[in-house]
């Protein structure tokens, strides 16, 4: 948990950290209760786009496995997007009646699957030539959607059912109001409430509580797995691929095994989204999501888990926040995405480490400048 | 003094350029076996090829009795065989201590005092890498890359260590020092196939020397045989001068 300490305020022992964390914790829970004047977002339900939001920090997490850890380009992310979004589809409402327990480690473990299929034989070319295959695998899966009858064509597939309701079915356990901050200091608005825990069609709170659970174990997930030999076998192979071999990486199984967790993240986002949503069709799983996906994850910084979080949620809350712009928000968006691209190509928060090491190179440049390094050497 | 590595009949192609043809050629336990050749004589590849990465067409490999023509580049390090790849084939972004762990990744022992005891004798070949264990490899000037790269190859405890052009890009007097820690790699016990285009050098250092000739060996014998040959010297001693 290095990294996550990284982000708290110095000088605080072991214990303040972990209250730290609770309360940030509590406060990522609480925040569409608290509907935040300049925070929430005034002409869409700010519930919706933190549900949104949480679905694309997933998304984000998972991608980042596979572009940020072990430096494969995928650009047809939303392919497995699409599959865990149609295996719940599938499984709960067109051609079975599971729950949806039941039917969500299943499309999990489809687009896992996909993953693996994917990757075993596309793994083997590099660079260039696996963005193009996979652009075209995101597709394929998209025409697949629109063309096969058995899943629904293009009118997709609808009454995907909400996940059980905790408590009573009318009103859940009890109700928890939301704040009011019209009058310019918080109210407590009992006209408006979440029943906990409801997942009804009007509500989107509970739904973003369920993703933010789901956020914070693949989080749990990703630190431990960073830390381990296996991290340093994809940062190995993303270094140098040909060295990574040469020390005894097996780069192939590696790469497959990003591959596959990437596309369960990837497929859980999907399941969500399209809980949450009622319905799937191909419209939902467009080409430019997929770039939109990396796009979160090289504007936030592609390798720092906190950074891609950060990606994430703006790429989903900027063009929501000023949709009072109407059509210009989408002109801002472009022009903010690049702006960034010239003045902080590594993103808005590279890793520690890409820091650290540019800084030296430059320090190193500097002590250098004017004679062979070679000659210093000797 | 038995065989470690027998190459037989080894061919490779890079699609349907074949860069290698029927090359045999063996290395001594214990020895210090240099290939020596031009730019693009395959030299490179054929320690790719005994290393894993590359395909073979036709001929085998034996390492230690044993053929390990079909074998994962994963089990050749298992088995003893390492590889110091050439250029810049360290991780930039890790640091010389990370660089030196995944050395020692098929190891699992970090940790222990027999690893300790490696990475204690890497750093007393190269005190260099000593000085800079936190820095990163990629901020490191070419000959401490270099350096960082043997020193690398040697954490996975290998039985042959094999050198990809340890000298290139490299002053004269810091080629004079790589030489002598190669010889002393050497004497410590470890067998050493070396790729050299300074064929002076390396022909001065190694017990076994063979030519590599646009993908086939076309001279064999000792170091100092090869370095006598008034072929040799023509081609890759700047004989005449």
């Amino acid at each position: 948990m290095k990294s996550l300490s990284a982000l708290l305020p110095r000088n605080v022992g072991r214990r303040g950290k972990i209250i730290w964390i609770v309360v940030g914790v509590l406060f990522a829970y609480s925040l569409p209760l608290l509907e935040l004047p300049l925070i929430s977002t005034p002409d869409v339900d700010f519930a919706g786009v933190l549900f949104t939001m949480a679905i694309y920090v997933l998304v984000a997490l998972g991608l980042n496995v596979v572009v940020g850890y072990a430096g494969l380009l995928d650009l047809g992310y939303v392919g497995f997007y699409a599959i865990g979004a149609y295996s719940v589809a599938m499984l709960t409402a067109e051609h079975g009646s599971l729950g949806w327990f039941a039917a969500l480690p299943v499309a999990v473990a489809v687009a896992m699957v996909s993953g693996v299929l994917l990757g075993g034989p596309t793994l083997r070319v590099r660079g260039d030539y696996l963005a193009i295959v996979t652009l075209g695998f995101g597709e394929i899966i998209r025409l697949m959607a629109v063309n096969s009858d058995w899943l629904g064509a293009a009118a997709g597939v609808t009454k995907i059912p909400a996940p059980p309701n905790i408590g009573s079915d009318s009103a859940g356990i009890f109700a928890i109001p939301h704040l009011n901050w019209d009058a310019g200091y918080p109210l407590i608005d009992l006209s408006n409430k979440t029943e906990f825990l409801k997942f009804g069609v009007l509500d989107a709170t509970p739904y973003y509580w369920l993703a933010l659970t789901f956020v914070i174990l693949i989080l749990i997930a990703d630190v431990r797995v960073k830390d381990s030999r296996v991290g340093r076998a994809w940062e190995a192979l993303r270094e140098d691929e040909d060295a990574a071999e040469l020390m005894g990486v097996p780069t192939f199984r590696y790469k497959l095994l990003a591959f596959a967790l990437g596309a369960f993240v990837g497929g859980l986002a999907g399941a969500l989204f399209a809980t949450r949503q009622g319905f799937v069709n191909p419209q939902s799983f467009q080409l430019l999501l997929s770039m939109l996906f990396v796009a979160a994850v090289v504007v936030g910084g592609q390798g720092n888990r906190w950074g891609v979080i950060v990606g994430a949620m703006l790429v989903v809350y900027i063009p929501e926040r000023f949709r009072g712009f109407a059509d210009f928000r989408v002109l801002l968006f472009g022009l903010a995405l690049m702006l960034l691209a010239t003045w902080r190509p590594q993103g808005l928060l590279p890793p520690l480490r890409t820091i650290k090491a540019r800084a030296m190179r430059e320090k190193l440049a500097d002590l250098e400048s004017g004679d062979d390094p070679e000659a210093s050497n000797a | 003094m038995s065989v470690m590595l027998e190459v037989e009949g080894l061919s490779v192609n890079y699609g349907p350029i074949e860069a290698l043809r029927d090359v045999s050629f063996a290395v001594e336990e214990g020895h210090i076996c240099t290939l020596i050749g031009a730019n693009g004589a395959g030299k490179s590849t054929t320690l790719k090829t005994i290393s894993g990465l590359r395909k073979v067409r036709e001929g085998k490999i034996v390492f230690e009795g044993k053929d390990i023509t079909g074998s994962t580049p994963v089990d050749r390090v298992l088995m003893g065989i390492s590889q110091s790849p050439e250029g810049r084939g360290i991780f930039p972004g890790m640091t010389v201590r990370e660089n030196l762990d995944m050395g020692a990744y098929t190891r699992k022992d970090t940790k222990t005092p027999a690893y300790q005891q490696d990475l204690d004798r890497v750093l007393a070949l190269f005190p260099r890498l000593e000085e800079r264990i936190d820095q990163f490899a990629g901020t490191m000037s070419g000959g401490e890359q270099q350096m960082l790269a043997i020193g690398r190859a040697l954490m996975a405890r290998p039985r042959l260590v094999l050198l990809d052009e340890p000298s290139m890009g490299l002053a004269p007097k810091l080629i004079q020092q790589i030489f002598s820690i190669i010889r002393e790699i050497n004497e410590q016990g470890t067998t050493v196939l070396l790729v050299e285009q300074n064929a002076n050098q390396a022909l001065k250092a190694a017990q076994q020397a063979y030519c590599l000739t646009t993908g086939e060996i076309t001279a064999a014998g000792t170091g100092a045989e090869l370095a006598a040959d008034p072929a040799i010297r023509d081609a890759y001693l700047g004989g005449g001068l």
